[in-house]
Formats: C-alpha cells, structure tokens, sequence
C-alpha cells in the first residue's frame, strides 16, 4: 500500500489591516491550526498566494479550501479561486457578526472582548467545515461555536 | 493637503515575521505617523480594489515584508505606486540580535521590539520622503 499524503483542507484569510474583522479571519484560523484541528489543516499565506506562490496555488488546486473573508469583498475566496480553484467553503466574518448581533468588536490592531468572542465563533464555524469536507465526526462541542446560541 | 503615504505590510500568517511585519504597520500609521501614512490592505490592492489602488497609484508607498519573498513589496510594484520603499523584517532582525520573536496573534515581548523597530526604520523612510518634497 503506497503511503499516500493526508489528506487536509486548507485555510486562506484575507488578514485585511483596514477593518477589525480581517483581525478576526487571522485570529479565528490560528486558533484551528494550533488548537482545533492542528492535525488537519494547514494555512496557506494569502500575500504569497497573491504575489505567485506556486506551492500555495497547487495546494489549493488540489486539496480542499477554506476562505476566511473579513468583508464581503470577499478578497481571500476570489483570489484562490482566481489561482487556484474555487473553495470548497467560503466564509464571511460580517455575515456572522451580523447573525450573531455582535456590537462593536475593537480595532484592526486590538480586538475588545467581543471581538474575540466573534474570532472563536468564526474559528467554530472553520471546524465545521473542516469536518464536513473530510467527511468527520463532530468531535463534541467546540469552545466558541455554542456561545451566543442560548 | 498632503498625499498620505500608503503603508502596505504583508501580514504573512505562517511566521512571526509576517506578524511583526503587520504590528509594524499599525504603530507607524497610529503612533509614529498618523499625518502623514495611512495603511493599504495588500490583499484589496493586489484584487484591484479601486480605493486602494487609488490610494497607492503616482504616490510614495512603504512596503513592509516579513520574509524574503517581499510578497508586499511585489503587489505594490504591480499596483502603480511610483516609488515603493522596502522595509524587511527579515533584515531588521540581523540590526537587533537577541531578539526572539514568537507568536503570531500575539506577539512575545520581543516581537514587538522587534515591530517596533521596524516601525522606526519605516519612520526615517517615511520622514525622507516627505522631506524630499517629492509626496505632495
């Protein structure tokens, strides 16, 4: 049996510095990488996919993706399916925030409480996606992704 | 009133570089120069957003890159700007051993010594522009 490469899905965010929220799609996909799910997923670097990285673009040409948007221009999901293929899921932080009825979330460059609290729900939403696309069983309830269902 | 200079860091997510490279950004356009840069989203200015490519088009731009891939000094290369000044993270280092950068959300201590290093040398870069006259 030849050893074949595991399978993992890939997590682009758009880390805009112009609006809190593209802190929140940096925050949220560290957080799964290093916390949630460090065995499978990986990140790949958005100004490297930008600027040519030819690693980052097969990877996304063939392993699932993730887009991690801060708004709905959508920077990260229009890139990689631009040099890449189109992601198997797209992510928008305002859209949650706005499910969410989140108040005021900080700076760019200093998310408050609530902000944070907005980065481990979207960090939820990350691990739900990830376990669909690698078919998985939900592993228990995620720090993040109950709060604020009450 | 004068043309802001655009700031454009590379916010690379995978190093603390990268992440230096972003804190840097925010401390010379909020503390060090508020009057003077205003920071770029490379990503909106590589998809061809219209603000920012407006924001960069004919006028002094500061690149700030974590590693030697200088990914944000290229999309500014390729955004119109006409002069890109370069500020690499990677060489700042070499100007300041000892320093131990971790982290990517959270930089350590010596992250942060080390952004704001490269704050300052953004500072010089962004003071000689202006003084040149040349970012009316």
């Amino acid at each position: 049996m030849p050893d074949l490469p595991r399978k993992k899905v890939g997590l682009i965010s758009c880390s805009g510095e112009e609006l809190p929220e593209g802190t929140v799609t940096r925050r949220a996909v560290r957080k799964v990488l290093e916390t949630l799910r460090p065995d499978d997923t990986v990140t790949l670097c958005l100004p490297l996919f930008l600027a040519g990285g030819e690693g980052e673009r097969s990877f996304a040409r063939f392993y699932p993706t993730i887009a991690i948007d801060g708004c709905d221009k959508r920077c990260a999901a229009r890139a990689t399916e631009k040099y890449s293929a189109k992601p198997a899921a797209s992510i928008v932080v305002t859209d949650i925030a706005k499910e969410r009825g989140c108040g005021a979330i900080g700076t760019a460059r200093r998310l408050n409480a609530e902000g944070l609290r907005l980065a481990d729900e979207v960090a939820g939403k990350i691990v739900e996606e990830t376990d669909r696309l690698l078919k998985k069983k939900p592993k228990g309830s995620v720090r993040g992704s109950d709060r604020g269902k009450s | 009133m004068k043309r802001k200079i655009a700031v454009v860091p590379c916010s690379g997510i995978g190093k603390s570089l990268g992440a230096a490279a972003r804190e840097a950004a925010f401390i010379l356009a909020e503390d060090l120069r508020p009057d003077a840069t205003k920071i770029v989203a490379l990503s909106l200015l590589v998809m061809g957003d219209e603000e920012a490519r407006r924001e960069v088009e004919g006028g002094e731009a500061v690149a700030i890159d974590g590693c030697k891939l200088e990914c944000a000094a290229k999309g500014l290369a390729c955004s119109g700007a006409a002069r890109v000044n370069k500020v690499a993270v990677f060489d700042v280092i070499r100007r300041h051993r000892g320093l131990k950068p971790e982290g990517v959300c959270d930089l350590n201590e010596d992250g942060l010594k080390l952004a704001r290093a490269t704050a300052d040398e953004a500072a010089k870069i962004v003071d000689d522009a202006n003084a040149e006259g040349g970012h009316a």
